[in-house]
């Protein structure tokens, strides 16, 4: 079970860098922001899938929580900057 | 028993990456910022969803599983709020939708 858990991470990892291109050139700001909240989706499961590859879930899961509220919020608040910005 | 959960587990854990790897090639070929929006906001959720449940499914029924599952509400209430403010503020600030025969930005 645990090589399948490694293999997961490097799938997302490659999803990842695939997603970096967008953050990279996409034109204006709104496609980056977009691309970096896939980016935190996807960093949430591999935190997990971390966690099963260590054995440690049961402290990983917490840091995977925290990291979808922190990504959210960064999002929205991003999203409400730029709603005013002139 | 924990053999089949295992088996389902996986085909979960599957599903989820396969969702990922559609919303990723959305994210990259679409032509226009609310297409892209369109791509992730829904493929997102999905795949975050059923990879949290292929999780609790393969740790069975404990307290971590239970954070698990709360993780997975909140993917799902929080993902398309997100999507939506985006979308929103790209709209106030004057981006026009693409229509068929324009070129790709």
């Amino acid at each position: 079970m645990s090589e399948f858990f490694v293999a997961v991470g490097l799938g997302l990892c490659l999803l990842v860098f695939l997603v970096l291109y967008r953050v990279i050139f996409g034109p204006g700001v709104f496609n980056r922001i977009a691309a970096i909240s896939a980016i935190g989706t996807k960093t949430l499961i591999i935190l997990l899938v971390l966690g099963y590859v260590y054995g440690r879930v049961d402290m990983f899961i917490d840091i995977s929580m925290v990291y979808a509220l922190l990504n959210f919020i960064g999002c929205v608040a991003a999203a409400k900057y730029l709603e005013t910005e002139r | 028993m924990s053999y089949i959960m295992g088996i389902l587990a996986i085909v979960f854990i599957l599903g989820g990456l396969l969702f990922f790897t559609t919303a990723t090639i959305g994210l990259l070929r679409f032509p226009d910022f609310f297409t892209r929006l369109h791509a992730t906001g829904k493929g997102d959720t999905l795949a975050v969803f059923l990879c949290l449940i292929g999780f609790a499914l393969h740790e069975g029924v404990s307290l971590t599983a239970l954070k698990i599952v709360v993780i997975a509400v909140f993917m799902f209430l929080a993902q398309p709020t997100a999507t939506h403010a985006i979308s929103r503020a790209g709209i106030r600030r004057g981006l026009k939708p693409w229509v068929r025969g324009e070129e790709r930005r």
